[in-house]
């Protein structure tokens, strides 16, 4: 190859690795190495085909159809006409208020507590159980700062199922292969027997988030529940939110900062406070997902107060579906816990026959039995 | 049938239109890459898009062995790589014994256990050892999260050890192609590894080309009809599970077989169980096709 040659692939590669950063400033997760595929891909159908240079990055760059969609506005707008620059992606909304954690007020207080002090930390102590049982919505900002480090006192854990193949296990049935293996390594000398159990493995647990308006106070709250579920079994959570659209939130809330994961799922949904309609998108979550096995089998936890505007029959088809698909249907309902409260809203009433657990949800001790509740399903 | 690499993304799909697998460019660029680049291709898409297909038709119109791997939840290496044929072990050693061991030492015999005709190449070791294949790797997202990694693994580096008797590698890298219905999400490692392309639904001329294609015996008129109502109730995306080309072929044979040469309501709605599987459905439909024959 002439240095002219050499230089003009060169200049080739320089614009081509600015489409990929273009690409990556406009949300596309492109890596260093997805960047050099790229260009090895471009050289072998030939750098100066549009289109061919159109579907080589298509394939090496995107990693799902989210991606797609950005990729084509990209593209045109990087090797097309210049106008209709790709839009930057939308602030995170102010619902979910990027701070940091503050620093748990009690861990003070070392050996040797004079009574003064232990009389600090038992009101503290008392404060925080007051707190667990103070229904989120009604927080102030502050409170609702202290609730927040609060949440690591939760510990979920994923229900287990059994799976088809087996164990070695201490007791049991006798695993008439191993052992016969085993004599098999003594040239036919009998062995110690050994002994198998059917396997277990976590159950898959999928949950749906109501972030429409009527449920804005709980949000929050419900997110961390659902940051914290994701970090106990992060291969085995799912999350989406409902409201006007259906969104899947799980790799936001695989952060493991609980804020910066707050901050990377509000950048994700698009309908915050929005209005509902829950039959609908909930058909949606089963079209896309559910049906082909996200919700099969599964401990489903539905987190909203089941307000839906008009028909409510819509609802109804919709989770009678899901109780078809999932293993178990857990409702959670922040009215549910509150003093007077009678499950007469048509959109509760629609759903109830078709849920196996109706539990509360307003407060941090009612999180703490759904993560019982969840775990034992 | 042309065997070799081809020469450019014309070419492959040209290979595939012999084969009766028609595809846009697209499709035909991301699986000439992913032959010259010998990078694993991941297909996702619509169930009935043809991603499995397409395999099956890579390896026809490149004159190569079709290993398949079938991913379900739970799979783990040794379904996936090999295990020890342990009847014909034991047998083996029956035989041992009866020869009156053979003046052998019993390293010499353990030894003879773990040959290589003992072992059950499972499709992943089978693929590297027929080498070039195309293997596929079919619906790899209800494998876990473990068996990804194992994945992962092989795709990187091609090659398999075996504690006793050492490591096999691919001569040639097989050409892989991994098919996904989304039902989670898969990891960024190994999408990353991979060449990646979404599958829509065919438009509805193209449709119409692969029914002509894939069931020549259909008359072009049931074809074109066939294809029509099917486009019209995908779009009407009121179907708990919208037909895929599959399901479209599937009710072109079947009205063929019927006799049929025209839509007619009656041969129709008795054979809607080829074209959807909810009773639901099947209801919509029969309204639908009302409509739309009653013009």
């Amino acid at each position: 190859m002439t240095d002219a040659g050499s230089e003009r692939v060169r200049e080739a590669d320089e614009v081509l690795l600015g489409f990929a950063r273009a690409l990556r400033a406009a949300g596309v997760p492109v890596t260093q190495d997805r960047g050099q595929t790229f260009l090895a891909a471009t050289a072998l159908v030939g750098v100066d085909d549009r289109r061919a240079t159109y579907h080589a990055g298509r394939a090496t760059l995107c990693g799902g159809p989210d991606d797609l969609a950005r990729y084509d506005q990209v593209f045109e707008a990087y090797f097309g006409s210049r106008d209709g620059l790709p839009r930057p992606r939308p602030a995170p909304p102010a619902t979910v208020p990027a701070y940091a954690d503050l620093p748990e007020a009690e861990s003070a207080g070392g050996e040797g507590d004079q009574d003064e002090d232990a009389e600090v930390v038992r009101a503290r102590a008392s404060e925080r159980e007051v707190l667990r049982h103070r229904d989120v919505a009604t927080l102030t900002p502050a409170e609702r700062q202290r609730l927040a480090g609060m949440f690591a006192t939760l510990r979920p854990r994923a229900p287990r199922r059994r799976t088809a193949r087996h164990q070695p296990w201490r007791r049991g049935r006798v695993d008439a292969s191993r052992t016969l293996r085993a004599s098999l390594r003594r040239m036919g000398e009998p062995a110690e027997v050994v002994r198998r159990r059917r396997g277990s493995k976590p159950r898959r647990v999928v949950l749906l988030v109501d972030v429409s308006g009527s449920m804005s106070g709980y949000a929050d709250a419900l997110l961390r529940l659902a940051h914290r579920f994701t970090q106990a079994a992060p291969g085995s959570v799912e999350t989406f939110t409902l409201g006007t659209r259906l969104t899947h939130l799980t790799r936001a809330l695989r952060l493991r900062d609980p804020d910066r994961a707050l901050v990377a799922a509000g950048g994700t949904v698009p309908d915050w406070s929005g209005g509902t309609r829950l039959g609908e998108t909930l058909g949606s979550f089963l079209d896309r997902w559910g049906r082909r096995g996200t919700a099969r089998g599964a401990v489903v936890v539905v987190l909203s107060d089941g307000w839906e505007r008009g028909d409510t029959s819509e609802l109804a088809t919709q989770v009678a579906r899901l109780h078809r698909i999932a293993h178990r249907v857990v409702w959670v309902n922040p009215h549910r816990g509150k003093a007077g409260y009678e499950p007469v809203q048509q959109g509760v009433l629609a759903v109830l026959p078709h849920v196996d657990d109706f539990v509360a949800g307003h407060s941090l001790a009612t999180y703490a039995e759904l993560v019982e509740v969840v775990a034992r399903a | 049938m042309e065997t070799g690499q081809p020469a450019s993304a014309e070419e492959v799909a040209a290979r595939l239109g012999t084969t009766g697998y028609l595809c846009d460019d697209a499709l035909a660029t991301v699986a000439f890459l992913a032959v010259r680049m010998q990078r694993p291709l991941l297909l996702e898409g619509e169930p009935g898009t043809g991603k499995t297909a397409l395999a099956e038709a890579l390896a026809e119109s490149l004159g190569l062995p079709l290993v398949r791997l079938q991913c379900y939840e739970g799979i783990d290496a040794t379904q996936a790589l090999y295990d020890w044929d342990f009847p014909r072990q034991v047998l083996h050693l029956r035989a041992l014994e009866a020869a009156g061991g053979d003046g052998r030492t019993v390293e010499e015999a353990e030894k003879s256990l773990y040959d290589e005709r003992f072992l059950l190449a499972r499709p992943v070791l089978a693929a590297l050892q027929q080498a070039p294949a195309v293997l596929l790797v079919d619906e790899v997202d209800r494998a876990d999260d473990e068996f990804e990694a194992f994945l992962l693994e092989v795709l990187s580096t091609y090659q398999v050890t075996i504690p006793e008797l050492g490591t096999v590698r691919a001569a040639t890298p097989p050409l892989v192609v991994l098919t996904s219905n989304r039902t989670r999400e898969l990891h960024d490692a190994l999408k990353r590894r991979c060449l990646y392309h979404w599958i829509d639904h065919p438009g509805l001329e193209r449709e119409v080309q692969i029914v002509r294609s894939r069931a020549p015996e259909v008359s072009a008129g049931l074809a074109a009809q066939v294809v029509g109502v099917v486009q019209q109730l995908r779009g009407g995306g009121d179907l708990l599970k919208p037909p895929g080309v599959a399901e479209t072929l599937d009710w072109a044979r079947a009205l063929h077989h019927l006799g049929s040469v025209d839509l007619d309501l009656e041969t129709a709605s008795r054979t809607l169980g080829a074209l959807v599987k909810y009773r639901e459905d099947a209801d919509r439909v029969r309204a639908a096709l009302d409509r739309m024959l009653a013009r």
